[in-house]
């Protein structure tokens, strides 16, 4: 095993910016640095170093026993990956994307989200892969997996939006004692805006822990992953052009749900507007207008609302896609419309 | 142990077995079978409040493959992945006669708390991984536990109990491969009892054995008399030597017939009697019972102490956690996370507020 780390994943030791790609890397390298009980599996990730390139050169460092390329087969290396846990080994899966999740769903739910539950100890893993849409990738490339598995109790579901929290919140995730689902949206993969130069010495960002993306008055915005930045943007323009301050919210981990930071913005602000990129139906919006239902329901000044995607699979054509999706003028208009209820 | 007479033995101890293990093997095929008809007194008591399954006619299966492994306590032997005819199997492994009553029974006091049934527990240190019902995951997870040997370097076999039904699965498919690919030193036993629940093998499978499938994952693989338990250990620890010596899975199959229903609940009534009276006729503790004693290895005293002592333990079992407590059902919300607390439901609170539970 060679000594010295590629350069590549050394950029936050360096003071360089990293993409959140990158960061994903350097907490995946760090983490394996740090305890030897770390090993991931997955498809085309060694040699390869996988379809995004997020474990490129992990192979060579770690050697195949811990960069472990897999047949085609999500079921299986995940059900191995909960076998491995039950030893003391904190496997991390790849799914080369999330879509692909859908045949481990059964040992997923089944299995691992039972485990503990069932008496049989800690599951330390973590299932990890691209999501989301916008890259053209049509039904298979594009999905967001996120409420499959929100409703199966013993998960946790983390999805970031920034380098800085995909780097502490993928740390966390693999010290966790608890099977995580891990959700990276591409399109924030390699997007020069999220480029930022994270602390160069090891931290983590607490799982279950919502962040402020950005104060304000009038009505909330509860969102994550890709919406978020989508949502600050049509904060500014709400700002600017109709004087309404937004306050935006980022889940960051989606199980457990930060309730007391929904909660408690809603309490302050009377209005709350969900923006999720996943589909409508059965979307999260719908759990988080129930828990401010249930706990704030006094302190509401209007309908709690939602921007998401149609019910519809993801469609390949940009023009499709692009209608599918949930754009800034969509919740630059939903955020008017309750602003002014 | 008793003192038995000095007489010369017909038939030389088999398979370089002693006089205290073929006594330990019998004694575990009559634990078996007593656990289980001790089963049936307590569901007609009303205690067993879920399905009850029995490996009548399979106990040598069970018993021959775990005698053949490395049990220990502490950790650091072999692991075992049973399905609800392998109690024997468990027993072997160092799971108490209360611990599987207390599964069944749904008491606070077994391992899983009352939250899951049978034999589906975990003891870790004892190396028990015990299945859950959908079928085949467990050769993925066993996949993983002996993937964890291997990479360790930890000189330890993994085996995985499935039942015919199972190998049409997709994960019995997927972990076998992915184990096979890896080269896990896994045993993987094929209870071949002629019946998925009410589906017979040929509606499972074309191949009239289940050895025909292990070229195509490039395993080893026999098929054995799972009648016979002196043949199933022999089968094992040929498989075990194997794979601790890094030759990969090594498949067992194990020929049988299930002579009860699915579960309880399940009268068989398409099986034809006279199969299951041809299939009484190799009953594996009977046929054991008739070797030791024609062999002159024990006498039939000593067999019937063993079997009533077995009888007699399994009793005192099952009356011990017949008066342990069931779990509180407030116990529902815990051990769901290691770190998140579940809140009760509002409506169960002294004063009912859906805006504080």
């Amino acid at each position: 095993m060679p000594d010295a780390p590629p350069e590549h994943l050394l950029k936050s030791c360096r003071g360089e910016p990293v993409t959140m790609l990158e960061a994903i890397s350097e907490a995946l390298f760090e983490e394996m640095t740090r305890d030897d009980s770390v090993f991931l599996m997955g498809e085309d990730i060694g040699v390869y170093g996988g379809a995004f390139k997020v474990t490129r050169g992990f192979l060579d460092h770690f050697g195949a026993q811990r960069v472990i390329d897999t047949p085609i087969a999500e079921g299986g290396f995940t059900g191995a990956a909960a076998g491995a846990a039950h030893m003391g080994l904190r496997p991390v899966v790849e799914m080369q994307f999330m879509d692909f999740v859908s045949p481990a769903y059964d040992v997923i739910t089944n299995y691992i989200a039972t485990s503990r539950y069932r008496g049989a100890g800690p599951m330390p893993l973590v299932i990890r892969g691209p999501v989301g849409g916008g890259n053209r990738g049509g039904p298979f490339h594009s999905q967001n997996v996120e409420m499959a598995f929100f409703h199966t109790p013993g998960l946790k579901i983390v999805y970031p939006s920034t380098a800085y929290d995909a780097k502490g919140l993928m740390k966390a995730a693999i010290r966790d004692d608890d099977p995580v689902i891990f959700e990276e949206h591409k399109g924030l993969y390699r997007a020069p805006a999220l480029r930022e130069v994270l602390p160069a010495e090891d931290y983590v960002v607490p799982l279950g822990e919502a962040r402020m993306v950005r104060e304000g008055r009038d009505l909330t915005v509860v969102t994550y992953g890709a919406m978020v930045h989508k949502s600050v943007e049509a904060a500014d323009t709400l700002e600017r052009e109709d004087g309404v301050s937004a306050e935006v919210i980022d889940l960051r981990t989606l199980l457990p749900l930060d309730e007391a930071a929904i909660v408690g913005s809603v309490k302050r602000t009377g209005k709350l507007l969900v923006v999720h990129e996943d589909t409508r139906t059965g979307g999260i919006a719908g759990e988080i207008a129930m828990r401010v239902s249930e706990r704030a329901f006094e302190w509401l000044d209007g309908p709690v609302l939602r921007v998401t995607a149609i019910d519809a699979p993801v469609p390949y054509s940009g023009s499709l896609e692009d209608y599918f999706l949930p754009q800034i003028a969509d919740i630059v208009t939903a955020a008017r419309y309750l602003a002014t209820y | 142990m008793t003192t038995a007479p000095a007489r010369e033995a017909p038939e030389e101890f088999p398979r370089g077995l002693g006089r205290s293990n073929l006594l330990e093997l019998y004694e575990a095929l009559c634990v078996t079978r007593a656990a289980e008809e001790r089963l049936e007194v307590l569901q007609k008591q009303g205690h067993v409040t879920g399905g009850l399954y029995r490996s009548l006619g399979q106990e040598a299966g069970a018993v021959g493959a775990a005698y053949a492994l490395r049990r220990r306590t502490d950790g650091t032997g072999d692991v075992l992945a049973p399905t609800v005819r392998a109690a024997g199997a468990i027993f072997l492994f160092g799971g108490r006669l209360e611990d599987f009553f207390r599964q069944y029974m749904a008491r606070a006091t077994g391992p899983t708390r009352g939250r899951e049934a049978n034999v589906h527990w975990v003891e870790r240190d004892k190396g028990i991984i015990g299945p859950i019902s959908p079928l085949g995951t467990m050769l993925e997870v066993m996949a993983g536990v002996t993937l964890s040997f291997r990479l360790r370097r930890e000189d330890r076999v993994g085996i995985v109990f499935y039942g015919d039904g199972a190998t049409s699965t997709g994960a019995w498919h997927e972990g076998l491969n992915f184990a096979a690919v890896q080269g896990c030193p896994l045993i993987l036993m094929v209870e071949a009892n002629e019946w998925a629940f009410s589906t017979p093998t040929a509606k499972n499978t074309r191949v009239s054995s289940f050895t025909d499938k292990a070229p195509g994952y490039g395993i080893g693989a026999e098929s054995v008399d799972g009648t016979d338990v002196l043949a199933v250990f022999d089968a094992v620890r040929r498989a075990a030597v194997l794979a601790r010596a890094g030759d990969g899975v090594q498949m067992v199959e194990m020929r049988y017939f299930r002579r009860l229903g699915h579960a309880q609940h399940d009268p068989q009534e398409y099986v034809d009697r006279a199969l299951i009276a041809q299939w009484e006729r190799k009953d594996p503790i009977a046929c054991f019972h008739a070797r030791i004693v024609g062999n002159d290895w024990a006498t039939d005293e000593e067999l019937t102490r063993l079997q009533r002592d077995a009888v007699e333990r399994c009793r005192a079992a099952a009356e011990q956690v017949v008066s342990e407590p069931v779990p509180e059902g407030a116990q529902a919300v815990e051990g769901v996370y290691s770190d998140v607390e579940l809140p009760r439901p509002w409506t169960r609170l002294a004063v009912p507020d859906p805006r504080v539970a």
